[in-house]
């Protein structure tokens, strides 16, 4: 398993709930040792199942992204163990930083790009086997058992959010299971967020004093991104396209 | 009137044709088997273009299979006797160059040993998942199809069984493009025009593939072609070719009505580098405007002439899939328009690609299987007429035009 962090939001809530739930994962173990991986990665209270009632969305900062700055991108390179082969057209991206300049005002800036979470997932949509699969609380996910590799979810998602696996994989990270010839992309850190942490690039953003990145509950009134959506001005990118996307951009 | 068919002989000739059909196959799978082991990194496929040259030979092929079932269509569901002769190979031929197309498709998978999982978990809402309905059904239709045609005592219910497999053959087709039209997000695909551009694109290939596949029979047998027929069927032939070149134009047209689209068109028909030559020569030159020439040429009474043009909408067909498919995916899409795009992503950029050998292998050698099974069924079954006879030839050729 990954070394642990200390959660950097949610306070005692988070870490009397991690520890309950790895209690409870210790337990388990002296059961069970072979349920004790899986059990840990679900740890999230675990009797209440991912529910409805959340969804997990982001909002994107463009004000306060730095242009040249890859700490998003880094964060999550390293939180899924993605070590690009050195071609970069192959290589997997969850997030990539798109650098926008406008012609006619000659405005510049940068933001991230990811998987958009949308709520009517075209890739989703197009999956033959069901592979691609939206959970309850909104996180798009690819099942690598069931991907045939067919790539159609590549072909119809808008923001070019998906990777290919082109090669034989070495040094993975347990919690991020890839394999060659299934497809991936950017699954908001769902093992960090079922035990109550945000995802990798969130973290980063803010670690280095950014704080152009805020995940959340766009469910809960309260949450921070629920009030930031509240307060500030934010759109959906292609939003024509009337997918519903669990990312929010300001300031573009 | 009936009809006396024969198997082809199975002499050197047949030996030598099994061998190298085999041979070419045998070398593609050895590059599926190389690809799936490396994996898709020794292919040309990146991630900006996913589908690379094994899906232009899958997706002509499945077309082409569709468009081969038109002589038996004619035939049965047309009432049209002159073309019965040869419903038989018309059935055996689409089967052939479905499977050949199919085995490509699933080869380039990135994990085609899943095949039973793609078999067996299913999700209605993809279009793909209901392409594998269509294509197994089809395979089935027309193999029933065929089993009526070869049972006398089936022979009656031949009328229903083409009527069923000419419908059939429509949606598959009609499915084929859905899978493109159903991508909004790309400038490229974002029209309905598609599927039934497909339908007709299918007609033009499959027509040709049948003709030169009739022609190369007849020659082996040494039966006469039925001048008559070759006529005729060189007609459909180039209405098909024209239909094509008409729907080609308004996909266009319409694109360019279209302020979004205009981006796409204009790197298309202008600066596509490549793209725009295979669009221009490969499409609009060679599998078009030549072969109607030649057609409709004095010298297209011919079978030289007519197995020439058959063969340039074959090749120009696979030029105008490539662009279809590789040329809309290079474009970028624009995430916000009017902006310029960079990113260590591609965006803003047209993506490269340049086919591997292993690609192309994998793509022929899906051609040479679709062979194999037509060369191994003519000698096993008695799939070819004795000779075409010069029947009435009453029959109007609106009717038969009609079967479009
Ligand atoms: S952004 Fe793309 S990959 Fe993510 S949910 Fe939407 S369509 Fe799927
Ligand atoms: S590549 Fe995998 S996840 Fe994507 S559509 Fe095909 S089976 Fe589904």
């Amino acid at each position: 398993m990954k070394g642990k962090r200390v959660p950097q939001s949610g306070g005692a809530g988070l870490a009397r709930r991690e520890f309950l739930a790895k209690a409870a994962a210790a337990t388990l173990l002296s059961l069970a040792p072979g349920i004790r991986l899986v059990d840990l990665a679900m740890a999230r209270e675990a009797d209440v199942p991912v529910s409805e009632q959340v969804r997990w969305g982001m909002l994107v900062d463009a004000t306060r992204c730095a242009e040249g700055c890859t700490d998003c991108v880094d964060a999550c390179n390293t939180e899924h163990g993605l070590n690009g082969s050195g071609r970069p057209e192959i290589d997997a991206q969850y997030i990539r930083k798109l650098d926008l300049t406008d012609p006619a005002t000659g405005r510049s800036f940068s933001l991230p790009m990811l998987c958009q979470h949308c709520e009517t997932a075209p890739c989703v949509d197009v999956c033959p086997t069901g592979a691609s699969f939206r959970r309850a609380d909104g996180i798009v996910l690819v099942d690598k058992h069931i991907c045939i590799g067919c790539r159609y979810c590549m072909m119809a998602c808008p923001y070019k959010a998906r990777s290919f696996v082109h090669e034989n994989l070495t040094d993975q990270v347990p919690s991020t299971p890839r394999g060659k010839g299934t497809v991936e992309s950017c699954n908001f850190c769902v093992h960090r967020v079922d035990r109550d942490r945000r995802p990798a690039c969130v973290e980063a953003c803010s670690g280095a004093g950014h704080d152009a990145l805020v995940f959340g509950d766009m469910n809960d009134p309260n949450s921070q991104l629920s009030r930031q959506l509240q307060e500030v001005s934010s759109r959906q990118i292609r939003a024509d396209l009337g997918l519903n996307t669990g990312v929010r951009y300001h300031g573009v | 009137m009936n009809m006396v068919y024969q198997q082809i002989d199975g002499g050197a000739r047949f030996y030598f044709a099994l061998a190298v059909l085999t041979m070419i196959m045998a070398l593609g799978a050895a590059a599926a088997h190389y690809m799936e082991l490396e994996g898709h990194h020794v292919t040309g496929m990146t991630n900006q273009v996913v589908w690379g040259v094994p899906h232009v030979f899958a997706v002509f092929l499945i077309i082409a299979a569709s468009g081969a079932l038109n002589t038996a269509s004619i035939a049965s569901v047309f009432g049209k006797a002159g073309y019965k002769p040869l419903a038989r190979l018309s059935g055996l031929l689409a089967v052939a160059l479905l499977v050949g197309g199919l085995t490509v498709l699933v080869l380039d998978l990135g994990r085609p040993d899943r095949l039973i999982v793609a078999m067996t978990t299913y999700n209605f809402k993809s279009i793909f998942a209901w392409n594998i309905f269509l294509y197994t059904g089809f395979l089935l239709i027309v193999a029933v199809y065929l089993w009526m045609m070869f049972e006398p005592r089936m022979n009656r219910y031949i009328k229903p069984g083409g009527l069923v497999a000419f419908l059939w053959r429509l949606i598959l087709t009609t499915g084929t493009g859905s899978i493109f039209g159903f991508l909004v997000a790309r400038q490229a695909y974002d029209a309905a025009i598609m599927a039934p551009m497909f339908v007709i694109m299918s007609l033009a290939f499959g027509t040709a593939m049948f003709m030169l596949i009739w022609f190369a029979a007849c020659a082996w047998t040494g039966v006469v072609v039925d001048a008559e027929l070759a006529r005729r069927l060189k007609n459909l032939l180039g209405m098909f070719i024209a239909a094509v070149l008409y729907m080609s134009l308004a996909y266009h047209l319409t694109n360019l009505y279209a302020t979004e689209h205009h981006g796409y068109e204009r790197f298309l028909l202008l600066e596509g580098g490549a793209y725009t030559a295979l669009f221009w020569f490969g499409h609009v030159l060679i599998g078009g405007v030549f072969p109607l020439l030649l057609l409709f040429s004095p010298a297209g009474r011919s079978t030289s002439t007519i197995a020439l043009a058959a063969t340039l909408v074959v090749a120009g067909g696979l030029a105008q899939v490539y662009v279809i498919i590789i040329a809309g995916q290079a474009y970028p899409m624009p995430l916000f328009p009017g902006m310029t795009e960079t990113s260590t992503f591609f965006d803003g950029v047209v993506a490269g690609y340049s086919p591997s050998l292993y690609e192309i292998g994998l793509g022929m050698g899906g051609v040479a299987l679709s062979l194999l099974i037509v060369v191994v069924a003519l000698r096993v079954l008695p799939f070819f007429p004795h000779s075409t006879g010069s029947r009435s030839t009453a029959d109007s050729e609106s009717a038969a035009a009609s079967a479009g």
